[in-house]
């Protein structure tokens, strides 16, 4: 199959997914990433190539994908906690922690891999059940709650470790990171699983809706009868295991823990990720496979940056200037004004700016805005 | 007995717990209690103290401000640039000073002007400056400017046998009582503690909040700049590298120093003592000699949760009182 061909293809499979979300919130996100790749089809040499290797994919684009899992394991808990209105800013360090646990487990205690990881779940569990306590039980705020995991986190991964850099060669935790399957990597069905099980679960029970009710206003939901506490603590608890499984991820792929690193930032990408995929941080209304692309896109720019030989010191420049742009676009007085400013343009391009620019910029949230 | 006014009750949990420490430290170990170790702790959390100062009044206001470390690095690194190119080195302070103010109160006008949430804009900012900062330069550059090396250690003051107070130490106190003075007995002080009780109030008492907003940013961004300098003084050298989750530092410093996170309450002064509770906890594992530096952070953590709750159990009584 040659180069040219499989690109056609995945542009035509991709501008279908386009056109199939041309109502939906979600197609700014899917949009903003066209764009990105878009840019490295003609502009970046090699981004595209794709080649089989011994059954498995391999290319800048299955990178991408290989190296976002964590992204977007962590977006995913995390839009259900920003859907409640709060914020979880201990993800990073909880990765430290399950990275800490299973690979001292595995090394220093000779444990099998699937207890060591089953354990480091359940602390991270335990680590999210912390949070949902401090923010549902006690009534604090969740940036400040969090705010307490994330300072001593990573010290407690720290004296997991001893401080050491934990290095390990056990085959089923290598394969966690960096093996394949149905060729391509393993972290991908992972981030898929999760996905669909996030999706059922909100979706397909009340669940979802409870979220959104909450995240809207937390004390109307409670008198309608909705468990507000219980909601906010289950989230908090999910976001905890996802974060422990971004943790096993990122410890496997370097085959190694280290404390002090792993998952440094990696919130900061994560609230970028489900900010980008349509959700406010305002709470309510969610969007959890927004989040996934988020995740995806956040990815993509990271990866275009360094194959245009951005050093990884400097990137941060472009993805800060890329949340301002980002968030100037999702906040309300922005829009008025920018619609008040195209306006003109607007009236003689009248037929188009009925279809899209104008609808755009004025459109209002569905649900109430917070007072 | 005196009846005491709810709000003092945090800064007096805060002076409890720094004496404790410092008691502690002076029985457990026979040259804590001298002047020269205060003084050396003074000098060491110089730059963290500054920067709090400014993180104090975005807290008060009910905000957050994460772009400290950075802004500390880019300054660092910015000054040692300049100086390296041959610049005087008032007037790099003075370029580093402006852009910590013009970029404060960019962000303000972000945060004010289009609603975006606080912790958001500054967060870009976080990434913004820390990139900026290796622009500038991607290695740490040294400083070995006259005014560094000679005129410097001249302007510290001997305040007890075998005890000199440098010239950062009292950059740091300066700031808090600048910072003091400007929060408890000006009108812009006053409208920091309204907008943070309650911003729709102030709104309809008519006090100017978009004004009070950007000042309260770019007052924050001066001092986290003035603390890039004094770190300069601190490390006689620039590097883009450092201070990462010095932001924290100075929030748990705020925090612990008895100011609610939900803004409106707190003084200055205590977070002079939070930061010497961060201080001499260091200081503490320092002399130990056995206790790893990992449980700096968890000390500052469990401190922080302690005083968190304590503030959620105070700010719930007068509510139910009145």
């Amino acid at each position: 199959m040659s180069d040219w061909f499989s690109d056609l293809l995945f542009w035509i499979i991709f501008g279908a997914i386009l056109f199939l979300l041309r109502r939906q919130k979600i197609f700014w996100t899917v949009g903003a990433l066209a764009l990105l790749l878009l840019f490295n089809q003609f502009f970046t040499p090699g981004f595209f190539h794709i080649q089989l290797l011994d059954g498995h994919f391999y290319g800048s684009r299955i990178d991408v994908l290989n190296q976002g899992a964590k992204v977007m394991l962590l977006s995913l808990g995390m839009v259900l906690v920003i859907a409640t209105g709060g914020v979880d800013l201990s993800v990073g360090a909880v990765m430290a922690i399950a990275a800490a646990v299973s690979s001292r487990l595995l090394v220093t205690e000779h444990q099998p891999a699937g207890i060591a990881i089953a354990i480091a779940l359940v602390i991270s569990v335990l680590a999210g059940a912390w949070n949902g306590l401090l923010v549902a039980g006690f009534g604090i705020q969740p940036i400040v709650a969090t705010l307490v995991l994330m300072v001593a986190g990573r010290g407690v991964a720290q004296l997991i470790t001893e401080g050491q850099i934990i290095n390990f060669l056990d085959p089923t935790m290598v394969y966690l990171g960096n093996g394949h399957l149905f060729a391509l990597p393993f972290t991908l069905t992972l981030v898929v699983v999760m996905l669909i099980i996030a999706l059922f679960f909100v979706r397909r029970t009340a669940l979802g809706l409870f979220i959104e009710s909450v995240g809207d206003n937390d004390e109307a939901s409670r008198y309608s009868g909705i468990n507000a506490k219980q909601v906010k603590f289950l989230v908090y608890t999910f976001s905890g295991f996802c974060a422990g499984l971004a943790g096993l991820v990122a410890c496997s792929n370097i085959k190694s823990a280290d404390a002090n690193n792993i998952g440094l930032y990696l919130e900061l990408d994560a609230i970028l990720a489900v900010v980008v995929g349509g959700t406010s941080l305002q709470g309510g209304r969610f969007y959890l496979i927004g989040a996934v692309v988020g995740g995806l896109f956040i990815q993509t720019l990271t990866t275009t940056l360094y194959a245009r030989n951005v050093s990884s010191d400097i990137s941060p420049v472009p993805k800060a200037l890329v949340i301002i742009a980002v968030c100037l676009f999702q906040s309300e007085s922005f829009r008025t004004r920018l619609a008040h400013f195209l306006q003109p343009l607007g009236r003689v391009l009248k037929p188009l700016s009925s279809r899209f620019p104008h609808h755009l910029l004025t459109a209002t949230r569905h649900d109430s805005p917070k007072p | 007995m005196i009846r005491l006014n709810p709000k003092y009750i945090p800064l007096l949990a805060t002076a409890v717990v720094l004496l404790a420490i410092f008691g502690t430290g002076s029985v457990l170990y026979p040259n804590f209690g001298t002047p020269r170790v205060i003084v050396n702790l003074l000098n060491d959390m110089a730059f963290v103290g500054v920067a709090s100062v400014g993180e104090s009044f975005v807290i008060l206001s009910g905000g957050i401000d994460l772009s400290v470390g950075s802004m500390v690095a880019f300054v660092g690194i910015l000054i040692a640039k300049l100086l390296q190119v041959g610049c005087d080195p008032f007037l790099a302070m003075g370029i580093a000073l402006c852009i910590g103010a013009v970029g404060g109160a960019m962000m303000g006008c972000l945060i004010h002007f289009f609603g975006m949430p606080p912790f958001l804009v500054t967060l870009a900012g976080l990434f913004f400056l820390r990139g900026l900062g290796f622009v500038i330069n991607p290695e740490s550059i040294g400083i070995d400017h006259p005014f560094y090396g000679e005129v410097l250690p001249q302007l510290s003051v001997l305040v007890a046998p075998k005890a000199v107070l440098p010239f950062t130490a009292m950059c740091f106190l300066a700031s808090v009582i600048i910072g003091t003075l400007v929060a408890g007995f000006t009108r812009f002080g006053r409208n920091v503690y309204a907008i943070g009780s309650n911003e729709n109030s102030a709104r309809l008492m008519g006090l100017p909040i978009g004004q009070t907003k950007i000042a309260i940013y770019a007052l924050a961004g001066f001092f986290s700049a003035l603390s890039g300098v004094v770190a300069t003084f601190y490390m006689q050298s620039g590097n883009p590298a450092s201070f990462v989750g010095l932001e924290l530092d100075a929030i748990a410093s705020v925090v612990i120093g008895g100011t609610l996170l939900t803004g409106g309450v707190g003084f200055i002064p205590g977070t002079l003592m939070g930061v010497l509770i961060l201080g001499l906890i260091q200081q503490i594992i320092i002399f130990n000699g056995t206790l790893n530096s990992w449980w700096t952070k968890i000390v500052i953590g469990t401190l922080l949760l302690i005083f968190i709750v304590l503030q959620k159990f105070i700010s719930r009584r007068p509510a139910g009182a009145t």
